[in-house]
């Protein structure tokens, strides 16, 4: 019966519930890349907790042959591992759906479903059997799984077998464990199982496109853009960043021949001492970074305002996990985006920058120096934990040999020598910026770098006037970045009334969404915002629809006031769409809400907001 | 902080240095704080010993925090770059500035308030990283600036102008970096610039950290009958632990090495640190026995001063690094940049 319903290809989702700490991590990404190099578009969320060995953790992969790569929470197959979450995962499997289980135990009677069909397989007795170390028996159990997975969905197993070789290269023994007990899950699965009525078959969707996370392409992007000096604390989920940046820094900043490092990463007593390193070194002319969460900002909230006040360059990677506090710290929101923008006491703005996925953490990083630089100020790059810790296909990085770093305006020693005398805050260009001098270059250039009141001479004040306009000069200064910040990107669809405004993260499920909406005669039109201050362009999109959804991840709609109160469009403009419980969005979070919305608005003749539905998982 | 500029006049018999600069080519703005403050004898000080050791003015950079010791740097070397931070973050972002460009000569300028208590983390991690800098505290006991507060420093049982004593035991910045494996540490007295020159410039020379904790009593707020940290109090229970003299790199050294009480330490740029110590078997040199040394003063209430330990032996933050002997900051971008064919390499590790 089961061979009759086998169609649907590359098109099903499911998720693994594991115990942290026991190596399902490996299994996991096995099985994801070994998709992945069957040219099919698959994505993984690796759902896991704040903690080093024993509680639940989860792992999905979606497989879409169309692309689509947002979350799906309608689970196909479910792979439970874990008899802590036994009972909800069984609960999560959606109607005719499969659930493989360890079946070296009796199951739960009581969880028994009649909708849904069980696949035992003794996985523990099995490798109890076959290994003998403890520890092994453990690790090994995960690569049974996978090689049932392998059997029941149609994994190639000549890719999963060239995987295995790569990554344990000379390392014989542990390639022959793995490879005896991928067998011992795929040959009882043979033995056993129908297949099922989805599965995978190659594809060249793929092309040559890569598979990468975040951290790394941010990473990545800091060491192409030149930075030499990162000071950071270690944080979730940012420290894979710093961990990939010295691990590239090693691969090619080190000058084997003089025996030196090109570069200097500096673990900080705190997010105020790293802040406060990157300072240093970009007052000296270095391109330097720190990487850091949430509760890192708020620390380097004082310092933000030193470097904004005094117009020193510094670039802040933002990998946001949820908050108030410390939050979930292994969960992804979009709960940063007012502290970011508006970081420290007094008048502060900042330049953000809001990247979507590893193909725009590797550009915009590399972008965020040149701005940081061009406008002597901070610029906080704001990506968040599914960006940053999952892998993401996307189109291999480019790079362009003719890329020259914008250092902005830094005064020569020549050019100080012509000055009759330099003065650090006046003579302004066409984004309001004036010149910089770099200590260690001439003493005409030297004038003091201060944090409290000063005219434009850089020279202390107390008078009102002085003060105001060096504040108004850097108003106009943050405005001026707006053309240069990276444009939103704006999909259209003709006859569309209907605007769904996002960012970030949020974009894969949005655009996944506006398809779904189109196919049931909802048209939209998304506009992704990609950079702050906003350009002209975001007014205008608000303006020419009906009404507008501002999708984003956190509870109190920051993005809709931060569109609220950084441009002309009015409240009643712009609706909510808001989920932040922590896990990435998904297109059914969108398309319920508009739809729910939009009857409630057709019935009432409502126009604007109203109080948001969240969800429950 | 409001300065006011200094007339400029230079009179043909004043010294030059090596640079062919004078000394008045080493000072900055007229200070404005209050008359016989301790800290302007430290300004003149370092004005002296950045002179004597003739370094550019324009490789010297100038670290401040937030307080009326973090205005001082306004007073010295007008030709020098000069940062005036946030209140305690001064360690840190010379950490950073040192990091990005070793070629300057950092001057950090701090107080008891600003070291001692808000940029506490800040100071010890500067000393765990043994960042090249002469940092300077310049110890009062007193929030000046907020009007008389103690401060982490204020010894139990000194009383401030209103007659309050303090009651909790105070945070000894030389005790504190030699547990904590600082490399050069010293105390002095800001009325006492006899001592005070040749520390600064050992200071300067030292290859890592040099702490110079100088007690620098304020006139206005801590200077009266029941504060430690007053004029009066400080030159009363002052004991030279040890006589520093500095030798720079090409001159003689007249010393004889090995005479009793005499220590000889070579620093890393080849100049020399020459110690008589005063008392008996003091070894500058004995980070264990500097620590019982100090702490039986500490019980008898003197203020042990000299440069009290020193050790040349430690690498510092670039020497750990491994970073290049040249700044950093100036490295051109082509050495930077891994190229296409890395990226286009790279990128096959990720399929």
């Amino acid at each position: 019966m089961h061979q009759l319903l086998r169609t649907r290809v590359n098109d099903f989702a499911l998720k693994l519930g594991n115990v942290n700490g026991t190596g399902s991590a490996s299994a996991n990404g096995l099985l994801m890349q070994a998709i992945f190099r069957m040219g099919i578009p698959v994505s993984g969320k690796n759902l896991f907790p704040s903690n080093i060995q024993g509680l639940p953790t989860w792992y999905e992969i979606r497989v879409n042959k169309e692309g689509y790569t947002a979350r799906a929470l309608d689970y196909d197959l479910m792979v439970a591992m874990n008899a802590q979450t036994y009972a909800r995962d069984v609960k999560e499997v959606r109607e005719g759906g499969y659930l493989l289980f360890d079946s070296s135990w009796p199951l739960d009677p009581s969880l028994h479903r009649d909708d849904i069909t069980f696949l035992g397989v003794p996985f523990a007795r099995m490798c109890n059997e076959s290994f003998k170390e403890p520890r092994e028996r453990v690790l090994m159990k995960n690569i049974a799984y996978a090689g049932t997975l392998v059997a029941i969905l149609d994994v190639d197993m000549a890719v999963v077998e060239q995987l295995l070789d790569e990554k344990y290269g000379t390392k014989k023994a542990l390639r022959e464990s793995n490879l005896k007990a991928l067998r011992l899950g795929y040959d009882y699965a043979k033995k056993h199982f129908d297949p099922l009525p989805f599965h995978l078959e190659k594809m060249d969707a793929n092309g040559d496109k890569i598979l990468i996370d975040g951290n790394t392409a941010t990473a990545l992007g800091c060491v192409y853009a030149g930075a030499t000096v990162a000071a950071w604390y270690p944080i979730t989920p940012s420290t894979s960043c710093m961990d990939a940046f010295k691990v590239f820094c090693e691969q090619y900043r080190k000058d084997k021949s003089a025996g030196v490092n090109n570069y200097c990463i500096l673990q900080a007593e705190d997010e105020l001492g790293a802040i406060g390193m990157v300072i240093g070194a970009s007052w000296t002319g270095a391109r330097a970074f720190t990487s850091t969460s949430g509760p890192g900002i708020s620390l380097m909230n004082e310092l933000l305002g030193l470097a904004y006040y005094a117009e020193i360059p510094a670039v802040i990677i933002d990998v946001q996990r949820v908050g108030p506090s410390t939050g979930m710290p292994t969960r992804t929101q979009q709960g940063d985006l007012m502290a970011a923008a508006y970081a420290s006491h007094g008048d502060t703005k900042h330049i953000l920058l809001f990247p979507a996925n590893p193909g725009e953490c590797f550009d915009f990083a590399r972008n965020a120096f040149d701005l940081a630089e061009r406008f002597q100020t901070p610029v906080l790059m704001l990506t968040d934990l599914d960006i940053g810790m999952n892998d993401w296909v996307v189109p291999r990085f480019k790079w362009d040999e003719s890329y020259k770093p914008d250092r902005g305006r830094v005064l020569t020693a020549a050019e100080l020598e012509k000055l009759p005398k330099f003065q650090r805050y006046h003579h302004e260009d066409e984004n309001y910026v004036a010149a910089r001098t770099l200590p260690g270059v001439h003493s005409k250039g030297a004038f003091f770098t201060r944090g409290s009141g000063h005219n434009k001479f850089g020279g202390y004040t107390e008078i009102p006037d002085e003060y105001q306009e060096v504040v108004d000069r850097l108003l106009k200064k943050h405005k001026a970045a707006a053309k240069l910040v990276p444009a939103p990107v704006i999909t259209k669809r003709k006859g569309a009334k209907v605007g769904l405004i996002t960012i970030g993260g949020c974009d894969a499920a949005v655009r996944e969404a506006a398809d779904i909406l189109a196919s049931r005669d909802c048209l939209t039109d998304v506009m992704r915002i990609r950079g702050f201050p906003f350009d002209e362009s975001v007014e205008k999109f608000a303006h020419e629809h009906d009404s507008c959804f501002v999708i984003e991840q956190n509870r109190d709609a920051q993005l809709r006031s931060l569109l609220l109160l950084e441009t002309a469009i009015q409240k009643d403009e712009l609706r909510s769409i808001l989920v932040y419980g922590g896990f990435p969005l998904s297109a059914r979070h969108v398309v319920d809400e508009v739809r729910r919305q939009l009857r409630v608005k057709e019935k009432k003749g409502l126009r604007g907001s109203e109080a948001p539905q969240s969800w429950e998982e | 902080m409001p300065s006011i500029a200094k007339p400029i006049a230079v009179h043909p018999s004043l010294h030059r240095n090596a640079l062919g600069l004078t000394l008045r080519d080493y000072e900055g703005a007229m200070s404005t704080l209050c008359a016989g403050c301790g800290h302007d004898s430290i300004t003149a000080a370092i004005i002296k010993a950045l002179w004597e050791l003739s370094i550019q003015p324009h490789m010297i950079a100038k670290m401040s925090g937030i307080g009326c010791s973090s205005k001082t740097p306004t007073y010295f070397v007008n030709g020098a770059h000069g940062f005036n931070s946030a209140h305690g973050r001064m360690a840190a972002i010379a950490t950073g500035a040192n990091a990005a460009n070793r070629e300057l000569t950092y001057i950090g300028i701090s107080g008891d308030g600003d070291s001692l208590s808000i940029g506490l983390g800040h100071m010890c991690h500067a000393i765990r990283r043994n960042v090249k800098m002469l940092y300077v505290i310049e110890n009062n006991g007193v929030y000046g600036l907020t009007k008389g507060q103690f401060s982490a420093s204020a010894d139990v049982g000194s009383r401030s102008k209103r007659g309050e004593p303090n009651r909790m035991a105070p945070i000894d910045p030389v005790m504190l970096a030699l547990s904590i494996g600082a490399t050069f540490v010293a105390r002095s007295f800001s009325g006492d610039k006899e001592q005070l020159v040749p520390i600064l410039k050992a200071a300067i020379a030292h290859r890592g950290f040099a702490l110079v904790d100088v007690i620098s009593p304020c006139v206005t707020f801590n200077d009266h009958n029941g504060s430690t940290k007053s004029y009066l109090y400080t030159r009363k229970h002052m004991q030279k632990a040890t006589e520093a003299d500095f030798v720079p790199p090409a001159s003689e050294i007249l010393a004889t090495i090995g005479d009793v009480g005499t220590t000889t330490v070579t620093m890393h740029d080849g100049s020399v640190v020459r110690f008589t110590s005063v008392p008996k078997n003091y070894d500058p040199t004995d980070r264990r026995g500097v620590y019982d040394y100090l702490q039986e003063h500490a019980n008898t209430g003197s203020v042990a001063t000299g440069l009290l330990y020193l050790d040349e032996s430690v690498a510092d933050l670039h020497e750990m690094n491994q970073t290049p002997s040249t700044a950093l900051a100036r490295m051109p971008y082509d050495k930077l940049v891994p190229g296409t064919a890395a990226l286009d390499e790279l990128m096959e590790d990720f399929r």
